[in-house]
């Protein structure tokens, strides 16, 4: 041990490409699988809830226009950048979880972050069709994204099962707000820093910390927001957000009890889970 | 003959409909008593009462779940898709040797025209279960893995809107991916499901497979919120939609919806004008504008709205409105008085707002729920009319100026079913298309259906699809 | 946008680029919805009283025509004596529109129609192709008007349309009229060789443009003739002449309609298109042969409740 005391960092939010503190000025103290200190994380209020729908609505034009190729090049680069930090993620993780396993936690996180970005130019021609209907018609369908997702994300695995949330909602052209794993969310905040520095434009994703089952009705009523990922949801609370998305006719993305085992391959459940279906006819004549 | 020369009464024979005075409910195979309240079931055309069918009670539902339970456990679930498949093919060949029949008797309970009946919602629904059935046997090439499971029982119920047609598009894809069904056709509109059944049966159709269950909101709240029922599909309203959505929280029940619209017809002054006034008159007066994916907003670039205008409400004033079975009609009878009085209070609205109404001068009858086709034109956004769903026969006309402007107009709506986009020029329609929030885009043309093209909305349009390869995801376990 | 002036729509003749101009400014045709609206419409169905009805309006529109290179004065004098009185044995039955034959048989069906009201329309320039000069074409014209034709059916230089010399089409079509005097002048536009229905507008304009009283499909020699659809753009294009100066012009398919039930499509399309105005010879005609004894045969069915047989119509 050096004599030198560490420059402590401090984990904010990150909405609209910004690291602000939350508008309510709370925080909550952040402590390892052992119960000790790590850090203060911001505790993010309805209102950090309701600008960071605004700046993911904001992003989506864009994000959602980029050619497929360009959001896989940026998404790849995240990856990289991922891989840079590498030792910092190991860290966190193994501190957040507990666990031994860090390092093949965080390369199976980085390995599924780039599964994704390779899928950005596949989606349209393994989801989409060109119809054969009955009439004199070119019709064609392409997949879409939603808009803009809520995403609980899991509790438990504080970055493979992030990644494997946000990674396929962005790929797919949503831009997203992140409910990061309440007593974990010191990776989330690092990959946002990581996101910050990509090129991945402000607002596409945005990372709240704080109580999950306070920010996330909010979220799930609001009417700016298209669809909801309940995967970290508390079992709780799970059936009022569910009502609560109904009023506006939202997406659900629903897992059973428990978390999955996000070192499993992944399959495209969760890309079509955000996707629309867009339909086109034009008559074919001269 | 100059001027006045009048269509003779050119009606289809009630008679084909073979109507009988009262209609059962179907589970496990057989026509059965239900043991809820019946109902009367009206011909809106001509308020008469056309048969009395028994409805189903919460016991009544329990048993038809069950039933179908039985058969997706003992049967169906386990069957090649190669043997389902068949028995669907067969179903798709029955409705097309009764098509006249069925034609009759939608038009007689339903009281749209039996030209569309005729040439649209029987021969689509035939095609729905011909298209449907060849997948049977080839799911695992669907894109959802190399073996898709099915999910159980499927629970569904649909509008009155295309009686038939909703419950082919729902039958259909339910059991080619190897669910049994529960299906509750709407209150107003039961027989043609229950000839449906018949069929089933004509198929020689394992019993359980498809039950059939008339009744009013109630039975479909049974039905859905039901234990037993492993998959809901609900074609209807918004409201209705939030309602079940909402009743299933937390349920894990996977669902699809296909809910209103408010759909946008933009007309760019490019437009070829003749076919985008064709295809606005088809938008809206379709079905009596019973029509979910109706082009109920007309946004018109303003440079030419006045000789649109003109256009079209010359065009609508040739539209016949009257006898449901007389071939030459266009327009048909409002479902029922309660919709009837919905159009009335909607339409009172827009004169209240500051729109100006124009209504076409064609003769009326004056028994029957009817409704001359009506234009709004100096709509704007704010107005109710521009806002909430009529299905009904009045159509709400907007003006823009650029591009921008209409796509903006057009997606400024909780809704996003369907759009219709009119211009010449290929690379604004594939401009437009791409911006619109809608799941179905018709350029050049509006309201076409097939089986293999998928269709279903965005934003609180619903979600999920029916038709094309899309649509199987609703139906397996993926 | 408003209706232009006259005045306006005599200055797009000026030239030729404000002729092109005005002709590619009209709205396209959508072949799929134009085909699909004929379609639709021709599900109309017409019975009794109404149908009875369309026979006999149908009966007064037809251009009983003979253009055939074996014509005699024989053959046509047959034909007029059917012009006429095309039912003997139902003397209610009103005559046909006109007789329609070569210029050189002209005299002889003048002579045959009498003061019976048949009208006799002559095609003329260098029919069907089209391919002579203007001053044969003229010629041609001035034969047939001076042989006491009161109708004129000319041919369109499609070459000079599809090569786009717009202008030249447009003179020839004025030069035409005036060497037609009194007599009516039917432009025939040859839509089977103008492929699109863009063409087919753009030449119901160029022909209106240039004072045509009708414009016609076809020829008859040239595949396909009349059809519904063309039909209907044509219509459209004079209930917009209409619209824009108040003028009826008059619309004739011809070739192909042979039955009782075209005929009726064709009159629905009339009515619902054009509008019910347009349901009289002076704006409507077929050009047909064959077409007239389908009429009568449906006409007696109706009338006698049981099918009738080739055998009680005449063949001429």
């Amino acid at each position: 041990m050096s004599d030198r005391i560490s420059v402590a960092k401090t984990y904010k939010l990150y909405i609209g490409g910004a690291f602000p503190r939350s508008e309510s000025g709370r925080s909550y103290p952040v402590n390892d699988s052992r119960g000790g200190f790590l850090a203060n994380a911001s505790q993010g209020s309805r209102k950090d809830a309701r600008d960071a729908v605004a700046a993911a609505r904001k992003a989506f034009p864009g994000w959602s226009g980029a050619t497929a190729y360009n959001r896989g090049q940026v998404l790849y680069r995240v990856a990289e950048l991922l891989e840079g930090r590498r030792e910092q993620f190991v860290a966190e993780v193994a501190a957040s979880e507990g666990t031994k396993r860090g390092e093949s936690i965080v390369d199976a996180a980085i390995d599924r972050w780039v599964w994704y970005a390779g899928w950005t130019d596949k989606v349209a021609s393994v989801f989409g069709a060109s119809n054969p209907v009955a009439g004199p018609y070119f019709s064609f369908s392409v997949p879409e994204p939603t808009g803009v997702v809520a995403v609980l994300a899991p509790q438990a695995s504080s970055l493979l099962g992030l990644v494997s949330v946000v990674a396929p909602v962005i790929a797919t052209g949503n831009t997203c707000v992140v409910v990061a794993s309440q007593d974990r969310p010191l990776p989330a905040i690092t990959l946002s820093e990581v996101l910050a520095t990509s090129d991945v434009p402000g607002g596409v994703v945005n990372v709240l910390t704080g109580r999950t089952a306070e920010i996330a009705p909010w979220l799930a009523a609001h009417a700016d927001v298209n669809a909801l990922d309940l995967t970290g949801a508390p079992e709780a609370i799970k059936a009022d957000l569910e009502r609560a998305a109904a009023g506006t006719v939202k997406r659900l993305v629903r897992s059973g009890r428990g978390e999955p085992d996000w070192a499993r391959e992944p399959d495209v459940s969760r890309l079509r889970a955000v996707l629309e279906t867009k339909t086109v006819w034009h008559p074919m004549g001269v | 003959m100059s001027s006045n020369w009048e269509y003779a009464p050119a009606p289809e024979s009630r008679d084909i409909a073979n109507l009988k005075p009262a209609y059962r409910m179907f589970v496990d195979g057989k026509f059965v008593e239900g043991s809820g309240e019946p109902l009367k079931t009206v011909n809106p055309a001509t308020e008469e009462v056309l048969a009395e069918v028994g409805t189903a009670s919460a016991a009544d539902v329990d048993n038809a779940v069950k039933a179908a339970r039985r058969a997706y456990d003992r049967i169906w679930g386990r069957m090649p898709g190669a043997e389902r498949a068949k028995y669907i093919f067969r179903i798709a060949r029955l409705i097309q040797e009764r098509a006249r029949e069925l034609a009759v008797l939608e038009s007689l309970d339903n009281g749209k025209p039996i030209r569309e009946s005729r040439d649209v919602d029987v021969p689509t629904a035939a095609a729905h279960f011909f298209y449907h059935a060849g997948w049977a046997d080839k799911l695992g090439y669907a894109g959802f893995g190399p073996d898709p499971r099915p999910l159980g029982v499927a629970g569904q119920v649909i509008p009155w809107n295309f009686p038939l047609l909703m419950a082919a598009w729902k039958i259909a894809p339910a059991l080619a991916c190897g669910n049994t069904v529960v299906l509750k056709p709407a209150e107003t509109t039961p027989l043609t499901a229950l000839v449906l059944a018949e069929i089933c049966q004509q198929a020689d159709l394992p019993p359980g497979v498809v039950n059939i269950l008339p009744g009013a909101g109630d039975v479909g709240s049974e039905l859905v919120n039901h234990a037993g029922v492993d998959k809901v599909a609900f074609t209807g309203s918004t409201e209705v939609g939030k309602l079940i959505q909402r009743s299933l929280a937390g349920s894990g029940k996977k669902m699809t919806m296909e809910l209103g619209g408010k759909a946008a017809n933009i007309v760019f002054d490019d437009a070829p004008l003749d076919q985008a006034v064709e295809g606005i008159v088809n938008g809206i007066f379709f079905n009596q504008g019973h029509v979910c994916c109706a082009g109920s907003r007309l946004l018109v670039q303003e440079s030419i709205a006045d000789e649109l205008l003109d256009k079209l409400r010359y065009r609508v004033s040739t539209l016949r409105v009257g006898d449901s079975l007389d071939k030459n009609t266009d327009v048909g009878a409002i479902n029922s008085r309660a919709q009837l009085e919905k159009i009335q209070e909607l339409a009172a609205a827009g004169d209240a707002e500051g729109a100006q109404r124009w209504t076409s001068p064609v003769p009326v009858p004056e028994k029957g729920f009817f409704f001359a086709p009506t234009v709004f034109s100096d709509v704007q956004q704010s107005m109710r009319i521009a806002r909430e769903e009529i299905f009904g026969p009045v159509l709400s006309v907007l003006t823009f100026r650029t591009p921008d402007e209409a796509v903006a107009k057009a997606n400024n709506t909780p809704y996003g079913l369907s759009a219709g986009i009119w211009t010449e020029k290929g690379s604004r329609i594939l401009w437009a298309a791409q911006r619109m929030r809608a799941g179905v885009v018709w350029a050049n043309t509006f309201n076409r259906f097939d089986p293999t093209a998928p269709f279903g909305g965005y934003q609180e349009s619903g979600f999920g699809r029916e038709g094309g390869r899309a649509g199987l995801e609703a139906y397996l376990d993926v | 946008m408003s209706a232009p002036s006259t005045t306006e729509l005599s200055e797009v003749t000026r030239d030729d680029a404000s002729l092109r101009r005005f002709l590619h400014g009209l709205p396209g045709v959508d072949q799929v919805g134009v085909e699909q609206r004929a379609a639709t419409l021709g599900t109309r169905s017409i019975k009794k009283a109404s149908k009875l009805q369309a026979i006999d309006t149908a009966i007064s529109m037809v251009d009983l025509t003979t253009l055939e290179g074996a014509d005699t004065p024989g053959k046509v004098r047959t034909l007029t004596a059917k012009a006429r009185r095309p039912d003997p044995e139902y003397a209610e039955v009103p005559h046909v529109g006109a007789v329609c034959v070569y210029p050189d048989l002209v005299a002889t069906a003048v002579a045959g129609v009498g003061d019976s009201g048949v009208g006799v329309a002559s095609v003329a320039t260098a029919f069907p192709s089209g391919r002579s000069n203007l001053a044969v074409k003229l010629a041609d014209t001035e034969l047939a008007v001076e042989a006491g034709a009161t109708e004129i059916d000319m041919v369109i230089d499609r070459g000079a349309f599809l090569s786009g010399r717009y202008g030249q089409v447009y003179e020839e079509i004025v030069a035409v009229k005036a060497a037609c005097g009194d007599a009516h002048l039917k432009v025939i536009l040859e839509t089977g060789e103008l492929s699109t229905y863009d063409n087919v507008r753009r030449a119901s304009w160029l022909a209106l443009l240039a004072g045509g009283d009708f414009i016609k499909t076809s020829t008859g020699k040239v595949s396909p003739a009349a059809t519904l659809p063309v039909t209907h753009v044509m219509l459209q294009a004079v209930r917009d002449w209409r619209d824009r100066t108040g003028e009826l012009r008059g619309v004739k398919p011809a070739g192909g309609i042979r039955t009782t039930k075209d005929a009726i499509r064709y009159l629905v399309a009339v009515h619902e298109v054009a509008g019910p105005e347009w349901l009289t010879p002076k704006l409507f005609r077929f050009g047909a042969s064959s077409l007239l004894n389908d009429l009568l045969m449906q006409r007696r069915t109706q009338l006698e409740g049981h099918y009738s047989g080739p055998d009680y119509v005449t063949v001429d």
